[in-house]
């Protein structure tokens, strides 16, 4: 009986994670590694470069990503911060008006401090390399994961510009049952040739959406390292408590 | 007994302290029989003390009002030192409260604990349990995230749906005609005053009404009518320390459970923390799925399994009143049950499976809450539905109807 209900409750635990991972569009899978503080590093200074004109990360401050991120105090204010007013202790919010975002984007550009808890980090990923060239919008590209966003290609420069959706059917595998691409479609003809080849790319992406996924949860690694504690405590314990009971309950003729 | 020392005398003299220790713990006799079941009692309480305490301690850093409820938060988790702990403390708690209650619930179900004598203690749970799913509701709402805020939006407007006075009545419930920082304010006096003191009272009056009568068990035997010649009950151990120290491993894994989650998926998959929470709300922006949390997930299942006019009731006032109906039904459950026998171990066949079924129904029910609309979903919430509330509606009769087994006098061993 116990154990219908728990597989039950499992069952249905699995499948709704399934379903909820599915979605339309196949995203690429990434596995972020919060102990890769060079990868970080990296990820945000991608993130001021090419991000950060737009979106804030209004929840984060200066100095604690400075401190998580291992980058002396002198360095992170010279080469990190750009604002002349901002204080280290701040919150990384960068001004842009939301009516001057709307005006030029059509929405305001989001504040990205938790964009992976929402979307998730396999989102962003694939997102973010998929841009194409699509004539009938504003800035002139479109995006196969979010269609139709607001947003240009700002690392068009890096990527270069695919010149046209990228095709699932181009040598890659449907899915059977869903006719879902199993793989995302990669490009088949550049119309702009990046700076970056494919791979570097993928590199310089992996880092931002490993940055983001820190800024998401800053705490992750405190959260696990103390959990671990928890459990060494909880397992003594759980010896102590089992000893004192069978102890108490030898009076009891059972 | 050695004597007692100065100061317990001085108390006992001017209030009863030893008199309550030995009616509520040491004197309080618990069958021995009591199995894995008896545990979620204790465990619901542990959670509530929790709840309470992390509750303080995010009510000094969180800010009610529409502009910084959701930065407040964000603010705890990142800037308070310890934050992000407390406030998992207390998210995972809510979902583990539920989910200790229920079971709790189940085993009165399993062994008919809300039989006479102890209707008042069932009808006392049921309470708790009702003040519980308001005072969820109302937290979920305090983050002001798109969950927080869309989720509101859909449970508030199920009372619209009372003819009459429905419209006045979402009107009043947010004070505002539309969702707003009012709405939030009050939902957070609620949520951290009022609802909590109630709870506590409904937990007090839930256990004195229990240690008056004393506690069911497995079997369903009742171990007052077999004592020694000191009025102890045979079959019972004192609730300290054998229930107390006793169930102390119980309560270590059970925290491991917590803590697993706590400190490895607070989000609990999504179910937990629904992703669309971590945006701010925005009452421009539908998303693209709203479910209630999990722990509403039957009752919403059945809310939207009636999508029929019945006679001269519309499809939402039928759906409003099936699920008010299905929270209602369980508070008249002592009174339901015909059986001569208290535990499904003696009841007959009907009896089990009615109990298994309905079971099954609930967790289906649950999981297809949280679940978007489609043709079988819906045939499969309907069906729930149907078992559901045959489970109740039928009990009169086939725990008449059936042969029970006979009770054993005394606990077997």
């Amino acid at each position: 009986m116990i154990k219908k209900i728990l597989t039950l409750v499992c069952a249905s635990w699995l499948a709704t994670s399934a379903i909820a991972a599915g979605g339309e569009v196949h995203l690429d899978s990434m596995a972020p590694d919060m102990s890769n503080t060079t990868s970080l590093q990296e990820g945000l200074s991608t993130y001021m470069d090419y991000c950060a004109g737009c979106h804030s990360l209004g929840h984060a401050r200066y100095n604690r990503v400075a401190r998580d991120l291992e980058i002396p105090e002198d360095i992170f204010m010279d080469s990190i911060m750009f604002s002349q007013d901002a204080k280290f202790g701040d919150l990384m919010k960068f001004a842009m008006p939301v009516a001057q975002g709307k005006k030029w984007f059509g929405v305001a550009p989001p504040d990205l401090t938790m964009v992976t808890r929402v979307r998730g980090v396999d989102w962003v990923y694939t997102y973010l390399r998929s841009f194409y060239k699509d004539e009938s919008r504003p800035y002139g590209v479109n995006n196969s994961v979010f269609k139709d966003v607001g947003m240009p290609h700002v690392m068009l420069g890096l990527q270069g510009l695919c010149s046209a959706k990228p095709s699932a059917q181009d040598g890659h595998t449907l899915d059977p049952l869903t006719g879902v691409a199993t793989e995302h479609g990669a490009c088949a003809s550049q119309d702009i040739a990046g700076t970056l080849s494919t791979d570097e790319f993928d590199e310089v992406i992996y880092d931002l959406v490993n940055f983001l996924n820190y800024m998401g949860e800053p705490y992750q690694m405190d959260r696990k390292r103390i959990g671990w504690f928890v459990f060494a405590f909880l397992t003594v314990l759980l010896v102590l408590a089992a000893l004192l009971k069978r102890e108490l309950y030898k009076d009891i003729k059972h | 007994m050695s004597k007692k020392p100065a100061i317990l005398e001085w108390l006992d003299r001017r209030l009863p302290v030893t008199n309550a220790y030995e009616k509520h713990m040491s004197k309080y006799y618990a069958p021995i029989n009591f199995n894995f079941w008896y545990v979620f009692g204790l465990l619901a309480m542990v959670v509530f003390i929790n709840q309470l305490m992390t509750g303080i301690w995010l009510t000094m850093s969180y800010t009610p009002s529409a502009e910084e409820a959701f930065n407040s938060v964000e603010y705890i988790m990142r800037d308070v030192e310890m934050g992000w702990l407390i406030r998992y403390m207390h998210s995972t708690g809510a979902s583990f409260f539920f989910l200790t209650v229920y079971l709790h619930m189940f085993r009165g179900v399993l062994y008919g604990s809300y039989q006479k004598p102890r209707e008042l203690i069932w009808v006392f749970g049921m309470f708790v349990y009702l003040v519980m799913m308001a005072e969820g509701f109302m937290g979920y709402v305090l983050p002001w995230g798109q969950t927080s805020y869309w989720g509101a939006q859909v449970i508030i407007s199920l009372f619209g749906a009372i003819p009459v006075i429905g419209d006045g009545l979402t009107e009043w419930i947010r004070g505002d005609f539309l969702l707003s920082g009012i709405t939030l304010n009050r939902f957070f006096a609620l949520h951290v005053i009022a609802l909590p003191l109630v709870l506590a009272l409904l937990v007090v009056l839930h256990v004195l009404a229990l240690h008056e009568v004393g506690s069911n068990n497995p079997d369903g035997i009742d171990i007052k009518k077999h004592m020694d010649e000191r009025g102890v009950p045979l079959d019972g151990v004192p609730f300290h320390p054998y229930f107390t120290v006793g169930k102390l491993p119980q309560v270590v894994l059970f925290l491991m459970v917590f803590c697993a989650v706590l400190f490895f998926m607070p989000e609990g998959g999504g179910y937990f923390l629904e992703h669309p929470n971590f945006e701010p709300a925005n009452s421009l922006k539908t998303p693209e799925h709203i479910a209630p949390t999990w722990y509403y997930g039957a009752f919403y299942s059945i809310l939207r399994a009636i999508d029929f006019p019945i006679f001269f009731i519309n499809a939402k006032l039928g759906g409003f009143m099936a699920m008010a109906g299905a929270i209602a039904i369980l508070f008249v459950l002592p009174w339901l049950d015909r059986s001569p026998v208290r535990s499904w171990r003696y009841k007959g066949w009907m009896s089990r499976t009615a109990i298994v079924m309905f079971a099954i129904a609930f967790v289906v029910l649950t999981y297809l809450g949280g679940q978007p609309v489609s043709f079988w979903n819906g045939v499969v919430a309907k069906i729930g539905t149907v078992i559901y509330f045959s489970f109740f509606l039928l009990m009169p009769f086939y725990t008449k109807w059936e042969k029970t087994k006979p009770v054993p006098e005394r606990v077997p061993r």
